[in-house]
């Protein structure tokens, strides 16, 4: 104890800046063993496992929309089956939203935001450990139960009685119903990690008003996830017990109601369109002044669209659910409030059009990324325009022209900034730059294969295609356009493989980056790439929005922080005056069990509701290890 | 890569202007529903146009206009970013004023749809996993014969169809005649079509309803008045006696074997109400959801193996000999 004592005093400023990172760097550190490496709370290692664990699913989904194309190319193709084919669009769907586009965008997240606030690591660090491992289970849940042929085949909004205890056979519904269950828990974690770190964690200076735009869309993010996962907890949940237990839910002969099921999924299932477009808006305002050479324009009025577009977006679940029937007095309120979303996206790409206008913009790779974003997600932001309109969605609804719509939205509002957004980082993460020259042929192969892809569905729909059909009749005459975006579906899939290969290739052999590449301003580009296990050495204080180009030599820091604990410097929500020093918790490997624990309660309880009862006893003890005092420095406080 | 592009749309495009002129086409309305329809959707498209050109325009000439790459961030001017700050306000609002206008166009569209339904031929179609049953229904909402996957109905008037589903989510949706609506279990919904011109119209289910989803074709025959009576009138009618030994052969099968236990064929033993009604079975043009022509060739086939021509059906197969199956697919092919 008396070691303990003697640590306890000293601070940072004690040690000259060489010893000061070797002390730092064992206290943060994570070891080399194989436990080490599962027991990690180091927020760049965990996010790195979620952005390559997310990528991997984007492979596998990516994979499956090849299949589907092959199936499609030719009318009554015989190719797959109608059960595989209804299992490989529910999978791909699932797969897509679920383990690919939200889990990346929370990745991305979990790796920038602490560093874009200037902290050491991310606020509840295990629980983070706890949401990836959680995450993974699901995952791998949901992939098993496929390849063994019992994959879900209700679509990926599975709606009952379809999903049903009557006409789902077998477990398959089950199955996704609980794939749900391990994503909302690690969503839901992350989005409690992102919320406190951005309000209590943030450097000195770092005020609401300086806030990157990238930790401001991840803040709004964060409240979407917490706000909008109750409601599909609800909607699966209650799907499993009218499954296992007999409940009647959505059993309309003993009083339940089937609408009351997408009622549910998309109040949940419209926010969760913007919890992946969000962050992506964010990357979008974050790589543009970068490369535009000067700050953003509007920082304000993005902020406020940031903000509106979380608040507007749980007002528009019904345009989901315009052909059902609901009162026509209720169907024009939503019309009206999908077109009002339409106003602060506009204003966003008004402000960005104008953050060009008056730059000098660079056109390297990542800003290619986000002008093939300009194209495609405002187009799609129009279509969407189209399908709030009542009575023009009666025709479009559930055809291929929603399919194009959204996938417009979703690969071209969300992926392509993704993407530019992977060329951006990549040498914070890797201290290695991609190749410049691959990435133009991957942002012109992506670009091109997309619109040649997904643009003809447009017409597709107007023609009069459903989506989600396995085949069509050669009679009506979609077997052109069809073959077409097959076939143009693989220009977008060589792409996607280039981008693969590139960032494969540069881990080992992209030319080496440097602190500051890009010449960005954002706090994550001060330190060393990649960044040490404690992040900054000291903690730098913020006197502007964009600091690394207000402070063009070094940037002032605070002292003070203890070196032999783990500690963080907690200030206040508004001003980010530092208020107290905070332990963070060291590497453990309970989250890892916990998560064990609960990865069998969850696919337990899909054969019994006993299950739920014995065990929570594993996943109580897994609990109790976890929070046992250790008797480390960082139990004291 | 610009050109190829061009081109690859251009050439989908045409590809699909067959489309644009099908039996079930959104863009070849053939009704006053979907001609409404069309206007909304052709007045949408040209406003997205032309945000969507402008924008590009301006996206280009932003990032054209300055020589390119300063290595050194660049000092923010006040007049330059007062004359954004108004063109960004100018666009604001002009984007909330061509969104108030599309809503109010949208409103209008709504409210001119499913008018005027005074001396409507009122039918309730039901989904199945995967068909539908069609009732007629008399002045007092009687049911007055039932029939399968074909609505007849007359042109130039009014067609209020009760839509309502015993399994799954179904959809209706002819887009020729009219937008889509649902069928959903416990609740009952209602939409009016019309069409103007004599023809056949095509509708395929549109909410995936499981496994043949993509087998689960309506065809609307819309016929002159005069016509249309006459084929009500048939369909109010039993089933023909069976002429001739082999059909005979056949009606015993199919009324005294398992067949019966699921359709009904009226003014027959077979009172089956799971499965389609069989008693003018060959009036219609199209068998198990148009999924095969009516031909007696197409008959024996599903009967032979159902499950090979649509896997995961609900018709089982029944074992026939070939005479027997010889003998059924007459008697079948006689349901005129």
């Amino acid at each position: 104890m008396s070691e303990a004592g003697d640590a306890v005093d000293l601070v940072d400023s004690a040690l000259a800046d060489g010893i000061l990172a070797a002390r730092l760097a064992e206290t943060w550190g994570t070891g080399r063993s194989l436990v080490a490496w599962l027991s990690t709370v180091d927020h760049k290692i965990v996010g790195r496992r979620y952005i390559v664990t997310a990528f991997i699913f984007l492979i596998l989904g990516g994979v499956l929309a090849l299949l589907m194309r092959a199936q499609l190319a030719r009318p009554e193709n015989r190719l797959l089956s109608a059960d595989f084919y209804n299992q490989v669009f529910t999978m791909h769907g699932s797969n897509m939203m679920f383990l690919f586009a939200v889990p990346v965008m929370e990745a991305m997240a979990v790796y920038l935001v602490p560093l874009m606030v200037g902290t050491r690591n991310i606020a509840f660090p295990r629980l983070n450990a706890f949401s990836y491992w959680i995450y993974l289970a699901g995952g791998i849940t949901l992939w098993t139960a496929f390849l063994l042929r019992v994959g879900p085949d209700v679509g990926w909004f599975a709606y009952v009685p379809l999903s049903g205890p009557q006409y789902g056979i077998g477990k398959r519904a089950d199955i996704w119903a609980q794939m749900i269950t391990f994503t909302e828990v690690s969503a839901l974690a992350v989005a409690v990690e992102i919320v406190v770190t951005v309000f209590k964690q943030r450097a000195p200076g770092l005020s609401l008003g300086r806030m990157p735009l990238f930790v401001w869309s991840m803040l709004v993010t964060s409240f979407l996830i917490i706000v909008a996962m109750p409601a599909i907890v609800m909607a699966s949940s209650s799907l499993i017990l009218d499954r296992l237990v007999g409940t009647h839910f959505f059993n309309p002969a003993e009083g339940g109601d089937v609408l009351l099921y997408q009622h549910l999924f998309w109040f949940f299932g419209h926010p969760e369109v913007y919890i992946i477009f969000l962050p992506a808006v964010g990357m979008v305002s974050t790589i543009l002044p970068t490369f535009a050479r000067r700050p953003v324009f509007g920082y304000l009025a993005l902020v406020l669209a940031v903000i509106a577009i979380g608040i507007f977006s749980f007002g528009l679940w019904v345009h989901h659910m315009f052909v059902t029937g609901l009162p026509r007095i209720g169907e024009s309120f939503f019309t009206a409030s999908s077109m009002v979303i339409a106003v602060p996206s506009g204003i966003q790409i008004f402000c960005w059009l104008a953050t060009l206008w008056h730059g000098r913009p660079v056109l390297a790779a990542p800003m290619l990324f986000v002008l093939a974003f300009f194209a495609t997600f405002v187009l799609g932001g129009l279509t969407g325009v189209m399908v709030a309109s009542v009575p023009l969605d009666t025709q479009v609804h559930d055809t291929y022209f929603v399919v194009a719509h959204f996938h417009y939205v979703l690969i071209g509002g969300s992926v392509f900034p993704l993407l530019g957004g992977v060329y951006y980082w990549f040498p914070k993460l890797t201290g290695r730059m991609m190749s410049e020259r691959c990435g133009r042929w991957v942002a012109g192969l992506v670009f091109v294969g997309f619109n040649l892809t997904f643009f003809p569905m447009h017409l597709l729909g107007l023609a009069g295609m459903p989506r989600r059909v396995y085949t069509y009749q050669p009679e009506m005459g979609w077997g052109g356009a069809n073959l077409f975006i097959s076939l143009s579906s693989l220009i977008l899939a060589a792409g996607f493989l280039l981008f693969f290969i590139d960032a494969l290739r540069s881990i080992r052999w992209g030319a080496p980056a440097g602190d500051n590449p890009w010449d960005a301003p954002s706090l994550e580009w001060a330190t060393a790439s990649p960044p040490p296990p404690y992040n900054f050495l000291h903690i730098p204080v913020v006197t502007s929005a964009y600091p690394l180009w207000t402070e063009r030599e070094t940037l002032p820091v605070t002292i003070g922080l203890r070196v032999e604990r783990r500690e963080v410097l907690v200030t206040t929500v508004a001003e980010a005056r530092p208020e107290a020093r905070e332990t963070s918790p060291r590497n453990s490997i309970w989250p890892l069990l916990t998560a064990l624990t609960t990865t069998v309660m969850l696919i337990w309880s899909i054969f019994s509701p006993w299950a739920v009862v014995w065990g929570s006893i594993p996943i109580g003890i897994a609990l109790i290890g976890w929070f046992w005092p250790k008797g480390t420095p960082e139990d004291d406080a | 890569m610009r050109t190829a592009l061009r081109l690859g749309l251009g050439g989908s495009l045409l590809a699909l202007c067959a489309g644009c002129r099908g039996w079930q086409s959104a863009l070849d309305p053939q009704g006053p529903e979907a001609r409404h329809l069309r206007h909304l959707i052709w007045l949408f498209t040209g406003v997205a146009a032309l945000v969507w050109v402008l924008v590009m325009v301006v996206l280009f000439v932003a990032i054209r206009r300055r020589c390119l790459g300063s290595p050194e961030p660049v000092a923010l001017t006040p007049p330059a970013e007062r004359r954004a700050t108004f063109a960004v306000g100018v666009a604001s609002v002009a984007t909330v004023i061509v969104l108030a206008l599309l809503t109010a166009v949208s409103y209008r569209a709504t409210g001119a749809l499913g008018q005027d339904t005074e001396d409507a031929v009122n039918i309730r179609l039901r989904g199945y996993q995967w068909w539908w049953e069609a009732t007629y229904l008399g002045p007092l909402s009687e049911a007055t014969f039932v029939t399968a996957n074909e609505l007849h109905i007359p042109v130039g008037r009014p067609v209020t169809i009760d839509l309502s589903s015993d399994d799954v989510i179904h959809s209706f949706w002819v887009p020729n005649l009219a937008g889509k609506q649902d069928l959903i279990p416990g609740r009952d919904n209602r939409i009016t079509i019309t069409a103007d011109h004599a023809g056949t119209y095509r509708g395929p289910c549109a909410e995936f309803c499981g496994l043949q989803h993509a087998h689960m074709s309506l065809f609307v025959i819309a016929e002159p008045p005069a016509e249309f009576d006459k084929w009500r009138d048939a369909q109010k009618q039993p089933a023909a006696a069976p002429g001739g030994d082999e059909q005979q052969a056949g009606q015993q099968i199919v009324t005294g074997t398992q067949c019966a236990a699921c359709h009904t064929i009226r003014g027959t033993a077979a009172k089956g109400t799971v499965a389609p009604d069989l008693t003018h079975l060959a009036s219609r043009f199209y068998l198990a959801a148009g999924e095969l022509p009516m031909t007696r060739g197409s008959l024996a086939a599903w009967v032979a193996d159902p499950q090979t021509i649509k896997p995961g059906n609900n018709m089982p197969q029944v074992p026939l000999t070939g005479d027997e199956l010889r003998a059924v697919s007459a008697y079948l092919a006689s349901l005129k």
